[in-house]
């Protein structure tokens, strides 16, 4: 038993490897469903659950999918899933449900669950795939959560739907900033995140496409068209 | 009666944008946006698939998964609306892999500009989502036809544009943590709100 593996796979995709921040996977459904922190749980319990399990499956049938067909399978592996998901979501919380509308449905296409079908559970065993799908899951979630606190307390002054900042309509002292509420402020969020992390984290900083070459003291005026 | 489907096409491309307002298909349209070339490429592909797999959904839906809706060959009662999401998946799936075989075949030289965009384009949640706001809106198979082409329209309009905008961008002198993904975010964030003052219009 190689402890250390298991470990990695479910810490790395928090921070160092995190699926929406490094990888550009499942941003889709991230930003629709922020504006409020319960919503937002139901939507991570169901992503998280989702990718864990079509991680495990397909992990289990790898030996016997001919890579032809592959995606095909892994497709229709992930669809019921995300089926059996909506169901449940219908008849125990159809409030949540009717909020979260289609983006239920489109955990199939979360290039999360695909992404990490491809890359991680057609190669490895099944528990270890297991738990990747939970790492990344919880990664998704770390971002989701955390935009869905800092839009929903700033935003509309509560937790959960229940008053922390008290509100000034309400005979409180906090003005709530009602552009955190419109669903584009989560984009900006999501990207003062990406900056956060690459301060602390530098190996994540892109390169540039091109280099900078150093002023020179005296230019050279015969190329001076090229910078109007 | 004109008047009415262009007013579905306005509505999708603008006011419902399929990207800038409902956030579909976000990750290709980050991930694949830093040239105009790819990002037109993939642009139209998504339009086409978008004008095929709509109103195909659509027929299924109508005519086999709807509650009732197997009357017209005499079973009565039926409701298969919880294997929509399964077939539609599938109608794309099946779509998107007929589409390149025959453009390998009939049209090589599309097949060469769209060939590697084609792959990408089945777990693209924009093409999934136009199918199941198709069905959220009710809408009809001549109403289908022109929602899937406003909605593949409407997304190739905005890849276009961030592409435009990201390869202007490229000179500027940007802080180390922004550089790429951080700015790209803020960008589409920005453009966001801007095509979120189209939905005021009435038609």
């Amino acid at each position: 038993m190689n402890l250390k593996k298991y470990q990695d796979v479910i810490v790395k995709p928090l921070i160092d490897e995190n699926p929406i921040t490094l990888q550009i996977l499942g941003i889709c459904s991230a930003l629709a469903v922020t504006n409020n922190l319960s919503v937002t749980m139901v939507m991570c319990v169901a992503v998280i659950s989702v990718i864990s399990f079509s991680n495990l499956f397909i992990s289990l049938i790898r030996n016997y999918i001919t890579s032809s067909i592959r995606i095909i399978v892994q497709m229709t592996i992930i669809a019921s899933l995300v089926i059996v998901v909506d169901e449940l979501l219908k008849a125990y919380d159809y409030e949540t449900s009717k909020k979260l509308s289609v983006f239920v449905g489109l955990i199939i296409t979360n290039c999360i669950v695909m992404g990490r079908a491809e890359a991680f559970a057609m190669k490895e065993k099944p528990l270890l795939s297991f738990l990747d799908g939970l790492g990344n899951g919880l990664g998704y979630s770390l971002i989701l959560i955390a935009v869905a606190t800092i839009r929903e307390l700033f935003g509309a002054g509560t937790l959960f739907g229940y008053e922390i900042l008290p509100l000034i309509s309400n005979g409180g002292w906090y003005m709530g900033n009602n552009l955190l509420l419109l669903p584009p402020s989560s984009f900006i969020i999501i990207g003062l995140f990406i900056w956060l992390i690459r301060s602390l984290k530098s190996d994540q900083i892109e390169e540039d496409d091109f280099f900078v070459s150093k002023h020179s003291t005296s230019p050279d005026l015969s190329k001076r068209e090229i910078n109007v | 009666m004109f008047e009415h489907y262009l007013n579905i096409f306005i509505t999708t491309v603008f006011i419902e944008n399929i990207a800038l307002s409902l956030f579909l298909g976000m990750c290709t349209f980050i991930a694949i946006s830093k040239k105009i070339d790819a990002a037109f490429g993939l642009g139209i592909a998504v339009i086409v698939v978008c004008l095929i797999t709509v109103p195909l959904n659509n027929l299924i839906y109508n005519y086999i998964l709807r509650e009732d809706a197997l009357t017209w060959i005499g079973i009565e009662g039926t409701n298969l609306e919880f294997v929509e999401l399964i077939s539609y998946i599938g109608v794309i799936a099946a779509s998107v892999q007929i589409l390149e075989m025959f453009l390998d075949k009939y049209v090589p030289a599309l097949y060469n500009a769209l060939g590697q965009f084609l792959p990408l384009i089945t777990v693209n949640c924009a093409i999934l989502g136009a199918s199941l706001f198709m069905v959220e809106k009710d809408l009809m198979f001549v109403e289908s036809i022109v929602y899937g082409f406003g909605a593949g329209f409407g997304w190739a309009l905005a890849i276009v544009v961030l592409a435009g905008i990201r390869e202007k961008l490229k000179y500027s002198d940007i802080p180390d943590g922004l550089k790429g993904l951080g700015t790209t975010f803020i960008i589409v964030g920005l453009m966001s709100f801007g095509f979120m003052s189209f939905g005021g219009i009435s038609l």
